[in-house]
């Protein structure tokens, strides 16, 4: 048992600090997140050319560097720390566990070794913002050779701008859930782009109106319904998706603790007040604990990702990390805005953006008190 | 990073498990599940007899180096000891302040001698210590003590005079560790001494303080011209706060696995209860207990955080700052937790005059944990101080 990053993970961590705190600044944010694509092209181009992180975690047989989810973890809390636009988190986290999870060899060949080159992917499965394979509500209905796919899906992460679309819906007639690859440009295809009040994270809309698909598209899931593997592949974005959390929540202290030991109010800084201090107290103590959550989170992951023992914990780890992280978050984003005073209120201080960043991360694949159902079933159910 | 744990440590877990099932059997399984926070009151005698079984399996004092007579285990294997002991069931400990405390606090500071007389009665379950820090005056300001030490030339011994309060089970230790001030001008945390004290003496008194719980776990110790020979201070006069530091860094080991599993203890009885009564049907109850649950299983996470320690960027004492702000909230919330689950029924004792069930005494004791060992509120103050390097209080 070591429960401490290798050195090696380690040196991985602190080449993505150092890469965001230069790239992912306050200007290139905001520029990003009014930009019509709502990323920097350029410093994805980057993030896929020079730091190869799209590839963190896929193996190296279909192009990746075959590093385990602990690394991908360390890099996305970065990410969330310093608000990266970028469609990492649609393209690693949702559309490559997906391929992973439910792909045969040869399409795990296609569409990874596709991605390890910068192809942009994302997965739609939901329209009412479900975290689990029960939300999926298109259809899938075999028509010959091909498959025709009708519904819509909302809340889709980087919708209007992925290449490849990993696209769930239900066979009709089995009920089973299908997962599909589908080019996002085909026709029978429609998306929208939602604005959102986070605009650090693109969402859109997406209808399928009779969409023609090649049964090969079809993911191949052994076991003929892909609903396990889609509750897979929704759990280990859970599990990134808190590290981005963590990583907001650490980014918040540092400002709110910088900006209360300047700011100074009846001749001290406000920092010296220990009615800020103990909030401040209270932040770091979420934070950390949100920290060790999703390191748990991130070993059971990987174990789940390899088959390992601890796989069967993935469902419950996940929760843990998603109920803590979620309140946490956006209790600590809160605070801070309280701290920063009449300027965090203002558009010009970061603090909303990690505000509203909070809410929306909350409220993507199961708020707090959908996990903690989720732990309560588990704990409280059955036998 | 990794979670498993080695093939020799597994077979290390299966050595003490089997151990425990074997011995915690006859006279002792009474004991199975008692004497831990809130019970500690509960079989003295057979508990300190349990202690002396422990020694001869050479299961005391785990984490001591070999050369001092411990098991010298690694930090590892500690986890396994600390885990299976509260799986099974076993005790609270009578020795832990010997064992987690002046053990390591003498094998530190002490000299060879304090060492070759103080250490193998702690080993041995045979003597048992509790700790002289608050004082009435003394509390959150730790350092504002104001029992005084003498050196009595003529006697060759020093001399101690003060009173000593929320001092755990000193109606039965043999030991106490005392600071006091050595230096009569000196303020704050200069001029202490770091003493052992024996307790069977005419200056010393205990008197027993009872609690909300109608218990009494907690003493009063008063010192009049109390006595320890010239060699019972434990480095300089002056040093005494170093030690006493030195002792607290040394609370925060790998006991509080072992704390958390007896909170795990607790959390299955309230969930058993739960689903017997039929509260786990009530979606906010469920909320409470998965929170419950979810806080215990990150409070592990972050115990083996900490000791796997940290890479160089300072992460390791962050997460020792919070731990005790983290627990004690928890176990707090835990204790509401276990009345609102038992409903009405939690207004009604099992017997008069003041007699509380397990849950009952949980709820009432948990108030504490809040408070000892440094207040959330100082928890909070350290943490912002040394965690977060925001600013001390003005002084008065």
């Amino acid at each position: 048992m070591d429960f401490a990053f290798t050195d090696e993970q380690q040196m991985i961590r602190d080449t993505a600090e150092a890469f965001l705190k230069d790239t992912s600044t306050s200007e290139a944010v905001r520029t990003a997140m009014v930009s019509e694509l709502g990323y920097d092209a350029e410093l994805w181009q980057r993030l896929c050319g020079e730091m190869y992180w799209q590839a963190i975690h896929i193996p190296e047989a279909y192009g990746g560097l075959g590093l385990s989810y602990i690394e991908l973890i360390a890099i996305v809390e970065q990410m969330g720390r310093y608000l990266l636009c970028a469609p990492y988190f649609s393209t690693v986290c949702l559309a490559t566990n997906a391929l992973l999870c439910a792909g045969s060899e040869e399409q795990k060949a296609e569409y990874l070794g596709a991605i390890c080159e910068g192809k942009t992917a994302t997965l739609a499965w939901s329209n009412t913002g479900g975290w689990t394979a029960a939300s999926v509500s298109a259809s899938a209905r075999k028509d010959g050779d091909d498959y025709l796919l009708s519904g819509d899906y909302r809340y889709v992460i980087d919708g209007a701008s992925a290449e490849l679309l990993i696209l769930a819906a239900k066979e009709a007639g089995s009920d089973a859930v299908q997962l599909f690859a589908v080019d996002a440009a085909a026709a029978g295809i429609e998306r929208q782009a939602l604005p959102t009040m986070d605009q650090t994270r693109r969402q859109a809309a997406i209808q399928l109106k009779d969409l023609r698909v090649p049964a090969g598209a079809k993911l191949a899931c052994e076991s003929g319904d892909a609903a396990d593997a889609l509750n897979k592949t929704l759990q280990l974005a859970t599990v990134a998706l808190a590290a981005e959390q963590a990583g907001g929540m650490q980014q918040l202290l540092s400002s709110a603790v910088e900006y209360t030991q300047e700011r100074k109010q009846f001749n001290r800084p406000i920092a010296s007040f220990q009615s800020i201090k103990h909030k401040a107290a209270d932040m770091m103590m979420r934070n950390e604990v949100a920290r060790s959550s999703i390191y748990y989170a991130a070993c059971v992951a990987d174990e789940a990702l390899n088959g390992g023992e601890l796989s069967a914990e993935l469902p419950e780890a996940a929760s843990i990390a998603k109920a803590w992280c979620s309140e946490a978050y956006f209790k600590n984003a809160g605070e801070a805005m309280q701290m920063h005073g009449g300027v965090g209120f203002t558009w010009e201080y970061d603090v909303h953006l990690y505000f509203k960043r909070a809410k929306a991360s909350e409220h993507l694949l199961g708020n707090s008190d959908q996990h903690r159902e989720n732990i309560a079933a588990l704990l409280l159910d059955g036998e | 990073m990794k979670l498993q744990f080695s093939e020799k440590d597994e077979a290390f877990r299966k050595e003490i498990a089997g151990w425990l099932a074997d011995n915690l059997t006859g006279e002792f399984a009474q004991l199975k599940f008692r004497g831990g926070p809130g019970d500690e009151h509960m079989f003295p005698e057979e508990r300190k007899r349990w202690e002396q079984k422990l020694a001869e399996g050479g299961w005391t004092c785990v984490g001591w180096p070999t050369e001092y007579g411990g098991r010298g285990l690694s930090i590892e294997q500690q986890v396994i000891f600390y885990e299976e002991y509260a799986r099974a069931g076993a005790p609270g400990r009578m020795g832990h302040i010997g064992d987690g405390l002046t053990g390591p606090t003498l094998i530190a500071f002490g000299s060879e001698a304090q060492k070759a007389k103080y250490l193998p009665g702690i080993l041995a379950g045979t003597e048992f210590w509790c700790q002289g820090y608050s004082e009435p005056g003394a509390g959150s300001d730790l350092a504002n003590v104001k029992t005084k030490a003498r050196f009595d030339e003529a006697k060759g011994k020093w001399v101690i005079t003060g009173q000593k309060v929320w001092t755990s089970l000193a109606h039965e230790s043999e030991y106490c560790f005392v600071i006091a001030r050595t230096d009569p001008d000196s303020k704050a945390h200069k001029g202490l001494g770091f003493f052992l004290v024996k307790m069977d003496q005419p200056g010393v008194t205990v008197r027993p303080i009872e609690q909300i719980t109608g218990t009494s776990e907690f003493n009063e110790v008063f010192f009049d011209d109390a006595e320890c020979d010239a060699d019972d201070i434990v480095g300089e006069p002056g040093d005494g706060w170093k030690v006493a530091m030195g002792l607290l860094g040394f609370e925060r080991g790998v006991s509080t696995l072992g704390q958390q599993m007896a909170f795990q203890n607790e959390l299955n009885e309230v969930v058993k209860l739960a689903r017997e009564n039929g509260a786990a049907n009530d979606p906010q109850i469920r909320q409470r207990i998965a929170q419950a649950h979810i806080g215990l299983k990150i409070m592990r996470y972050n115990s083996m955080r900490m000791l796997s320690g940290d890479k160089g960027d300072g992460s390791l004492q962050k997460e020792a700052l919070i731990y005790k702000l983290y627990w004690a909230s928890w176990h707090r919330d835990l204790g509401e937790l276990a009345v609102d689950i038992m409903g009405p029924e939690a207004t009604i004792l099992p017997e008069a005059p003041y007699e509380l069930n397990r849950l009952q005494s949980l709820f009432l004791f948990t108030r504490s944990d809040t408070i000892y060992g440094g207040t959330n509120q100082i928890q909070r103050n350290i943490i912002a101080e040394r965690g977060l390097g925001m600013p001390k209080e003005p002084k008065w």
